[in-house]
């Protein structure tokens, strides 16, 4: 069983969370077309350490994770808070 | 007979046997460099060198050919797709191998065994009904059927109304098939470097010199190598080897696995998909059953196993064929899928000029393989994308154009 370290409901199973993709900054809501295609579709799939939105599906609950995507380790995970303006980790 | 087969044991000369030609050095320039040494680029090697009359041409792959994709899928091949231009395509493909074996002259082991997508819900009955009239007006064999035919092509289902999904029904396709898989790479990758194509394995490609919109020369860790035209076949690893070249995708690169039992006496003809039980079984030659899900829960580049695919896995398998309880997994891998987010692949042109692109084949890319080589060597050969590939450009995400195939991916994700 691999276990995930929620900030909330501290470590559970992964299987109770969802993974909903890398934490990037929405385009203004009058954007092009364009841009948010880019937004919507386009994605960086790094190899490397990423952070993404996971959410704990019984409590709802949202945060973010560090891991890394070559080696399936869990690097750290915080809440949205801990994200500063520039949309990296403090 | 016995005795030329005793000459032949005791005599020293022996044929050479070889699939491929001796490994060659780099040569300092390629008409078209092919990176990815899969079913894919060797086949896209084999239609420019047949078709096209391309021969200078290189492909490239880090590890050995076949070693990724190819060999780690699970051999299916099928065209009961849900969107026109995907049925089309994918029916073109199984017509190019129902021929393939003569046309390589390699026992590619095409197995004509008939396909069962079950249903257990009412909304999966409803995308079914749609499937097969798609399919029947584009002239592909198919049929929604009732649970009393399941039991008759399939009697070894449980077909127990006291489960927690009842099987209401299946999408039939008699024609579906099941390939050997690395034949397919080492009959492409033969026949290509006939004609006189370079097959470069343990040739990684480490970076593209571009100027002025196109790429001048690739990067590889056995030295540098100009090029008039580049494809990228690179499977779940697009998205990196794409932003090398400049350019970002669409797609998310997410493990699949898969395992095979213990080989058991034959008892299985038909290959069984449940898409709402997320899982699928045939029984090939030897014996062994193949066994796969869904893909893993999150991105990663990583071919781990885990023990939560086969719990879950099993769950599912035990309650359509509760036998099986009895019988052992003998091996597990897995693959890279990279996933589109309309589950269809991306052929086409890319923002570099001379750089063409197969990707995004997810968890279908096995049984696309000849239509997918023989449609992008016409591409690269005319710079010109064929009719049959057109609707599954790249561009079709800037322009809100996707083409929806998820209702037909084998399993769900």
């Amino acid at each position: 069983m691999k276990i995930m370290p929620c900030p909330l409901n501290g470590p559970r199973n992964i299987q109770e969370f969802i993974c909903r993709g890398e934490v990037r900054i929405p385009p203004a809501a009058d954007a092009s077309a364009e841009a948010w295609a880019e937004y919507l579709f386009y994605r960086e799939n790094k190899a490397g350490i990423v952070r993404e939105w996971w959410c704990h599906l019984p409590t709802t609950f949202w945060f973010i994770a560090e891991r890394d995507t070559r080696t399936d380790e869990i690097i750290r995970t915080y809440t949205f808070d801990a994200l500063d303006e520039s949309g990296s980790g403090r | 007979m016995p005795l030329r087969l005793l000459r032949f044991g005791l005599g020293l000369a022996r044929p050479d046997t070889r699939i491929l030609p001796l490994p060659q050095e780099l040569k300092p320039h390629y008409d078209v460099v092919i990176v990815g040494g899969g079913g894919h680029g060797l086949a896209a090697a084999y239609y420019l060198a047949r078709q096209h009359g391309i021969t200078n041409v290189a492909v490239l792959d880090k590890g050995y050919i076949g070693g990724g994709n190819t060999g780690r899928n699970t051999a299916i091949v099928r065209s009961n797709y849900l969107t026109d231009d995907g049925v089309r395509f994918y029916a073109e493909s199984m017509r190019l191998y129902q021929t393939l074996s003569d046309e390589l002259d390699i026992n590619l082991m095409y197995s004509q065994r008939g396909h069962l997508t079950l249903a257990h819900t009412d909304a999966s009955i409803r995308t079914m009904r749609w499937r097969a009239e798609v399919n029947k007006h584009l002239g592909v064999e198919s049929e929604l059927i009732g649970p009393d035919e399941v039991a008759r092509i399939c009697p070894q289902l449980n077909l127990s109304r006291d489960v927690r999904y009842p099987i209401l029904g299946a999408l039939s396709h008699p024609v579906g098939a099941t390939v050997r898989h690395d034949a397919v790479a080492w009959g492409y990758a033969r026949a290509a470097g006939r004609l006189g194509v370079a097959i470069h394995q343990g040739t990684e490609v480490v970076g593209f010199a571009i100027e002025g919109g196109r790429i001048t020369a690739v990067e590889t860790t056995r030295g540098r190598i100009g090029c008039g035209k580049v494809l990228i076949a690179v499977a779940g690893r697009s998205s990196l080897v794409c932003n090398m070249a400049g350019f970002r995708l669409p797609i998310r690169t997410v493990p699949l696995q898969a395992c095979v039992s213990q080989p058991v006496k034959r008892f299985l003809d038909p290959i069984i998909v449940s898409g709402s039980l997320h899982c699928y079984i045939w029984q090939s030659q030897r014996g062994e059953l193949v066994m796969g899900g869904a893909t893993d829960p999150y991105p990663l580049y990583s071919t781990r196993s885990t023990l939560d695919f086969k719990e879950g896995l099993m769950a599912h398998m035990l309650e359509l064929l509760p036998f099986l309880g009895e019988v052992k997994i003998m091996r597990q891998w897995a693959g890279l899928s990279d996933m589109t987010p309309d589950f269809a692949p991306v052929m086409g042109k890319t923002p570099l000029s001379n750089c063409y692109l197969t990707a995004g084949w997810g968890t279908w890319g096995f049984k696309a393989t000849p239509a997918s080589g023989k449609a992008m060597a016409a591409c690269v050969a005319d710079d010109r994308p064929p009719e049959l590939i057109a609707p599954f450009r790249l561009d079709r995400f800037r322009e809100l154009d996707q083409l929806g195939e998820a209702g037909a991916a084998s399993v769900g994700h």
